[in-house]
């Protein structure tokens, strides 16, 4: 007993080599498809980082978008952008309206985020995001021009929300957590705001389901990372009514 | 105890009103995620709670005990009034304050980062600064005991220190060495962020580091839940401890075996070696030594409590315990809830078998087990035997003692015993609701209704010890006996030197830290690639 702070020490000293030889030499060398040395097991063991083997896989899927948007893309813009883009958007008016609301179940422009409206004319350009009407539009205009369309689209009033205090449906208040689909508000304002999403309240019905379907079908791709097609492709018709329809502002939706 | 009655008892009062407002907070948790309570519209009001309950029940409550119970002993068992009960306020003051200035963000909706912090999430610096004064009140504690101590060895040169002075050291210097690594994590990783001097965070070094306290902060939790095994518990069902220097090696594996097995939580973090995860696999696996230890030691002292009541035959004796003694039904209940709960922590702890229930429901059951169960009813032993002391009035009727320990008892199990089968059929843990109406997890929801009920008889219990321990007041004052520890079997001649202090085990500690730890925070601290992002919570950009 008099001893016995030394016995504690030797077993310490016992067990940290013995330990140390099962996990960092005799398992990691054991493994199969395992290290070429003992050195190298025990490196990977201790947690050395180590080159990743090269990859067989090859990507080569063309980016389905260049437009990256964030939250400071755009400079502010001047009064004078908002004139300029109030002159050119004359052209815009017979589908979204005088004042950018639309009355053809095209989408109302009006207090649309400047980055939003940029980024789909330049998709629309390129031709990543296709419509018989707006490709041809988008090509006649420079980079500047779509800039300060976006500028005084985003310099008008929103539409009033005629919205009804409403509950939100599940899909746009919870999303489906089982299905990984997050919540539309989390995005696209009514929660939350992020940096590419447009805002949606009172945008057609008969638009919002379209465009919907579309990035369901994989007809729209101008999603950069594939977001919305992710999260639209679970959604059930119901859900895509609802959110549609709720968006849109009729109270019609449960 | 005279001097340091009022110290004792405010540390006490504020641990208790802490533990009662979190156990509050949990079983609203189990009703708004339970079939009974349609979805949260908020799910961030879930993870408030679990941040307020977490640390409350964490931090605040068993930091308080054990400052109160180290107190306690400090004063009983060496026969010297408290010295430094000026700076012993200071500490108490600073826990409360810390407190307080750590669950106003929480409360705010800025800090449901939940108690262990997960960076790269990162809540108010006010969070972080509440728990920082709850560790520096709690340092201030263990310089105290250790003032306290060389005082009393001065005095008394050729003797022993007593065996509860003992074990309370034990927990002080594990204490004083495991805060260091949430302390490091929070002053250079994550304040700096905090506070805005910094956008990017180290979450992988933070996590090492913040495991270096996660594990050992557990085993000081249950220091004085042993304690109250070896040096109350005989004492109160009318036995003898059977052996003093069992005890003092079961304190001081303790203290070696707690530390160096920390990233046993970080089994599915990639930032770790598996070799290094494996090591911490057997240091883990060694902490069944000093857990035998004191089973084999405190059955032994019960079967010589009943054996000395004329207790018979192999397992006869077990009829003659006292069972009506509320001492005797707590150490019967929370060797069953330690028994469960350990043959659980043998499966989180093996390196393979831990990925089928990693980040599972199985996972809160464990802790809720041994923590909430098997430590927290002796904490309401503690608080039992001590209240007379402290109060010097005679605690009520027993019979309600006795009903407060089976219903906690019987919650825990409703509790936890669900959550472990849950946890092995893949349920996620930290989830703020549930999709009933899926195929696949409505077959589980019967055990988040458990929880419900549950959790519903925790709080009836947490509220009837609220009850017994108020209502003690109503009480005329009285003349207590003076306090008493167990007696060992054998009267108590000479211990062995290495078990009258501690030096060594804290020098082997320090030691085995260098040496499980040593290696992945040089190396993630050197490589400059490892910074994320910060996630600030709270609407923060």
């Amino acid at each position: 007993m008099k001893q016995l702070g030394w016995w504690g020490v030797i077993v310490t000293f016992v067990l940290v080599f013995a330990g140390g030889f099962v996990s960092y030499f005799w398992l990691p060398s054991a493994q199969l498809n395992g290290p070429r040395s003992a050195f190298e097991a025990f490196c990977i063991a201790l947690g050395v980082p180590q080159a990743a083997p090269p990859s067989t896989i090859v990507v080569d899927v063309a980016p389905p978008s260049d437009v990256i948007l964030t939250h400071n893309l755009l400079q502010p813009s001047t009064p004078q952008d908002i004139g300029h883009g109030a002159t050119l958007a004359i052209r815009c008016t017979p589908c979204h309206g005088p004042t950018g609301i639309s009355f053809a179940d095209s989408p109302n422009l009006a207090g649309q985020y400047a980055a939003t409206i940029y980024k789909q004319l330049r998709d629309f350009k390129s031709g990543v995001r296709s419509n018989a009407i707006m490709n041809p539009v988008a090509q006649a205009l420079s980079d500047t021009q779509m800039q300060q369309i976006a500028a005084y689209y985003a310099s008008r009033v929103r539409p009033v929300e005629s919205r009804v205090a409403a509950d939100p449906p599940a899909i746009v208040k919870w999303g489906a957590p089982m299905r990984n689909i997050a919540p539309c508000g989390s995005c696209h304002g009514s929660e939350d705001h992020s940096a590419a999403s447009p805002w949606l309240s009172g945008e057609p019905a008969a638009y919002l389901r379209a465009q919907l379907y579309a990035f369901a079908s994989g007809a729209r791709t101008n999603d950069i990372n594939g977001q919305m097609r992710a999260m639209v492709r679970g959604m059930t018709p119901t859900e895509i009514d609802w959110a549609a329809l709720y968006f849109a502002g009729s109270t019609g939706a449960p | 105890m005279a001097n340091a009655r009022r110290l004792i008892l405010a540390h006490f009062a504020l641990a208790f009103a802490a533990f009662f407002l979190a156990l509050l907070l949990g079983e609203w948790q189990m009703i708004v995620r339970s079939p009974w309570h349609a979805w949260l519209d908020n799910p961030e009001l879930y993870y408030r709670s679990v941040t307020a309950h977490g640390s409350a029940m964490a931090y605040v409550f068993p930091t308080l005990l054990a400052m109160g119970f180290g107190y306690a002993i400090t004063v009983t068992s060496l026969g010297q009034p408290l010295i430094g009960l000026r700076f012993a306020w200071l500490a108490f003051y600073l826990v409360l304050i810390g407190a307080v200035v750590a669950m106003v963000p929480v409360a705010l909706g800025q800090a449901s980062v939940l108690y262990t912090f997960y960076p790269p999430l990162i809540a108010n610096a006010f969070y972080y600064i509440g728990i920082v004064l709850v560790v520096v009140g709690s340092w201030i504690w263990v310089g105290l005991l250790l003032i306290n101590e060389r005082a009393w060895r001065r005095e008394h040169p050729k003797t022993p220190l007593p065996l509860p002075m003992f074990a309370n050291l034990a927990g002080a210097y594990l204490w004083a060495w495991t805060a260091i690594g949430a302390a490091l994590e929070i002053l250079f990783q994550i304040l700096p962020v905090a506070l805005g001097f910094k956008t990017t965070i180290d979450a992988g070094l933070a996590r090492v580091l913040f495991s270096w306290t996660l594990h050992a902060i557990v085993y000081f939790w249950l220091m004085p839940a042993y304690i109250a095994y070896y040096t109350i518990i005989p004492r109160a069902i009318g036995g003898r401890l059977y052996s003093d220097t069992m005890a003092r090696a079961s304190f001081a594996l303790f203290l070696v075996f707690a530390m160096p097995i920390g990233i046993h939580h970080l089994f599915a973090d990639p930032m770790v070696g598996s070799g290094l995860k494996m090591m911490h696999t057997i240091f883990t696996a060694m902490v069944v030594v000093p857990t035998l230890l004191t089973i084999f030691t405190i059955a032994a002292s019960v079967e010589l409590a009943a054996r000395v009541r004329g207790g018979r035959g192999a397992l006869g004796w077990l009829k003659a315990l006292p069972w009506d003694n509320p001492a005797m039904l707590a150490i019967a209940f929370s060797f069953i809830m330690l028994g469960l709960g350990g043959a659980g922590g043998l499966i989180n702890m093996s390196y393979q078998l831990d990925s089928t229930v990693h980040n599972t429901q199985w996972i809160t059951g464990h802790f809720h087990l041994i923590f909430g169960g098997a430590i927290v009813i002796m904490y309401f032993v503690i608080a039992y035997d001590m209240w007379p002391q402290l109060t010097g009035r005679p605690l009520g009727s027993l019979s309600l003692v006795r009903t407060q320990l089976w219903l906690w008892f019987i919650g825990m199990l409703v509790l936890t015993l669900p959550w472990h089968w849950a946890g092995l059929l893949g349920m996620p843990r930290r989830m703020a609701y549930y999709d009933y109406a899926h195929p696949d997890i409505a077959p589980e929801a019967w055990t988040v209704l458990m929880s419900v009920l549950g959790g519903a008889v925790l709080v009836a219990s947490g509220l009837l010890f609220i009850y017994i321990l108020a209502s003690v007041f109503r009480r005329a004052p009285q003349e207590i006996p003076a306090y008493r520890y167990s007696e060992p079997l054998h009267a108590l001649t000479a211990v062995p030197k290495a078990l009258d202090g501690l030096g060594i085990w804290f020098a082997l500690m320090v030691a085995l830290t260098l040496v499980n730890y040593g290696f992945p925070i040089w190396q993630l601290a050197h490589i400059r690639t490892t910074s994320v992002p910060a996630v600030f919570v709270g609407g923060r950009q």
